[in-house]
């Protein structure tokens, strides 16, 4: 017996002396704090941070009011162009008023309600953009990471996409392809999964060996639960990170498009239309509201969904929680 | 090492051909009329047929783009269609090369001058008033989209100090400005790395060793610290550096410096294929290179990282 040699493991083990262990939920439980919820621990990290939670209620506030912005009384339409009715005149590059709250443009447009309309747009492809990106990122991410023979082949095809300027990418599609709403998405996504994809593959191949996985699995959690509970919150905190970065990202994007002369048509309002507008009359000092007031909201918009991201980021990560 | 640089090169060329091939296929599918310049309307479709001939333009697709890998490998990089007819694209990019890397240098410089001891400060003073300033910093600089504060610097400092809004050769007063405002964002990044790093440095074994030892605080963050956070950034110098060629857009126009900044979008917008062709093998190469440069940089500075 001491000298033979073992060609596999199971040859010297007596079968009878081990049975597979039953997935026991009850059981499973115990090694775990007790009454631990993921949620509830991210949620009190999160409003630890109050400056987080400020600009949660502003961003809530912002969001809301433009959705029912158009529906309120004596709200002006953001491509009608406003008359003196006693001149006949259009009321052009009009100081904001108790009528024009930020006054109108160049060619007599209501600057508030385009603000409001453009803000609308905006966010639209931010969080339509967010959302591809994770979609695109996680699924092609988590193939990346799981499948080997898949690695090769998609790291080579990741240095390619990478070694491409974003620049030439963002350009080249909204050329093509001719401005509008989906085209910027579009163009936008065709890189913007890249980081996401590479995070949620290393995470994956990180975490995947783990000890605490390998533990899991020889006790025989199903893989559904590995996933939920094992790997999930560990990609939770990233991507809900790129989530709110995308929506900053793509605002940013977009008014780089349109500084170039690829944005939206001026017809549709957007931040970056509008930026682009100011910018025309800034020379003129008392028109300069024209650029401040997009300017604002803009940053107000991106400098939240930056913090909230980040803290948030913070919040989700379990090795944050107790 | 010296396999593992024949490795990597050979990989570089072949991802650099796989993207050129790309490009080349993409830009086939803009609409001719850009080949025209104006003239387009008062031609007909036989005097068009016959220029785009004249072009190679009618070529098969493969022969189209194995002439112009020939062509490469002669290191000529084809002549301007439109944006300045028949010039060479060398000349053109000799023109403006010296103007973008004159301010993209400067502002690099300034960024790390300015962004590291940022970086180092806030480490340092982990959740005090400097590590809190700093953030709101790298948070503003990072959310808002850099058109807006550029253009905001530009009116209201030229305004408040009295300095001219444009460019001007011969006026150095006008120089800076521009290097400032392109300085912000590496300034934030620079800064928000070397926090984490230094941070990060800072909760390992080694440097509670060092403090048993009884080293002074000030020889563990020179000597240990540093150096080892210095190490991740290393990577991304080369690129940063070579990358500077490249101009920014947004500043170029601002202050209508005749740099490298726009010409990528000028070109894609005139359609002038050979052009964009050429600016985009120079970008991606310079990608590639930087890449490569930067692992063996921070091989160089960290010997516990083996090539292979």
């Amino acid at each position: 017996m001491g000298n033979k040699k073992i060609e596999r493991f199971s040859d010297n083990i007596n079968q009878s002396l081990f049975r597979f262990a039953k997935y026991n939920e009850k059981r499973a439980m115990m090694g775990g704090y007790s009454n631990y919820s993921y949620w509830r621990s991210t949620f009190n990290v999160f409003c630890k941070n109050r400056l987080a939670l400020f600009l949660l209620l502003i961003i809530i506030l912002l969001v809301s009011f433009t959705i029912i912005q158009p529906y309120l009384p004596n709200q002006k339409s953001p491509t009608e162009i406003s008359i003196d009715p006693k001149t006949n005149i259009q009321y052009v590059n009009h100081p904001p008023n108790k009528e024009f709250l930020f006054g109108t443009n160049s060619i007599g447009q209501d600057l508030w309600a385009r603000i409001w309309s453009g803000t609308r747009t905006s966010l639209f492809i931010g969080i339509l953009v967010g959302i591809w990106e994770a979609i695109i990122g996680i699924v092609i991410g988590a193939l990346w990471g799981y499948i080997r023979r898949l690695d090769r082949l998609i790291t080579e095809i990741y240095n390619v996409v990478n070694n491409i300027p974003t620049t030439i990418v963002l350009v080249l599609f909204t050329y093509i392809l001719r401005p509008s709403i989906g085209t910027m998405i579009f163009a936008m996504c065709a890189t913007g999964w890249l980081g996401m994809a590479r995070f949620v593959r290393n995470q994956i191949i990180i975490i995947r060996d783990r000890e605490y996985n390998l533990a899991s699995r020889t006790l025989g959690t199903p893989n559904r639960r590995i996933i939920s509970r094992n790997l999930l919150p560990y990609l939770v905190s990233v991507i809900m990170l790129r989530l709110a970065l995308a929506i900053p990202a793509a605002i940013g994007s977009e008014v780089f498009l349109t500084y170039i002369g690829l944005g939206l048509p001026v017809s549709i309002p957007s931040l970056g239309n509008l930026i682009n507008e100011g910018r025309l009359v800034i020379m003129n000092s008392t028109l300069r509201y024209q650029l401040i007031f997009p300017a604002i909201i803009l940053s107000i918009i991106t400098i939240s969904f930056y913090v909230i991201g980040n803290v948030f980021a913070d919040a989700a990560d379990p090795r944050n929680h107790i | 090492m010296l396999s593992y640089i024949l490795k990597r090169l050979i990989q570089s060329i072949f991802t650099l051909i796989i993207i050129i091939t790309i490009v080349f296929a993409l830009m086939r599918l803009m609409p001719e009329e850009g080949y025209f310049g104006d003239g387009y309307e008062k031609l007909d479709h036989f005097q068009r047929e016959a220029i785009l001939e004249s072009m190679g333009l009618r070529d098969p697709l493969h022969k189209q783009l194995l002439d112009f890998y020939k062509q490469l490998l002669k290191g000529d990089l084809g002549k301007s269609i439109i944006y300045r007819p028949k010039v060479d694209i060398s000349i053109i990019l000799k023109d403006k090369i010296p103007y973008s890397l004159q301010f993209g240098l400067g502002a690099m410089g300034l960024s790390l001058a300015v962004g590291l001891p940022l970086g180092i400060l806030m480490a340092l003073n982990n959740k005090g008033l400097w590590d809190k300033l700093g953030t709101a910093y790298i948070v503003i600089i990072n959310a808002v989209p850099a058109a807006i504060y550029y253009l905001f610097l530009q009116v209201y400092v030229t305004g408040i100090l009295k300095i001219p809004m444009l460019y001007s050769e011969y006026n150095p007063i006008s120089w800076i400005l521009p290097t400032v405002s392109m300085s912000l964002g590496g300034m934030a990044s620079y800064a928000m790395w070397m926090r984490r790093y230094m941070v990060d440095e800072m909760n390992k074994d080694y440097v509670k060793l060092a403090r048993a030892k009884g080293l002074n605080n000030n020889k563990i963050m020179v000597h240990h610290v540093l150096r080892n956070a210095f190490v991740p950034m290393a990577q991304y110098l080369p690129s940063a550096i070579l990358f500077t060629i490249a101009g920014s857009i947004y500043i170029e126009s601002l202050y209508s410096i005749p740099g490298m900044g726009g010409l990528l979008v000028t070109a894609i917008q005139r359609q002038d294929n050979t052009l964009v062709q050429a600016l985009v093998l120079i970008y991606s190469s310079i990608g590639i290179i930087g890449l490569f440069l930067g692992d063996i940089f921070m091989a160089i500075l960290d010997p516990r990282i083996k090539l292979s």
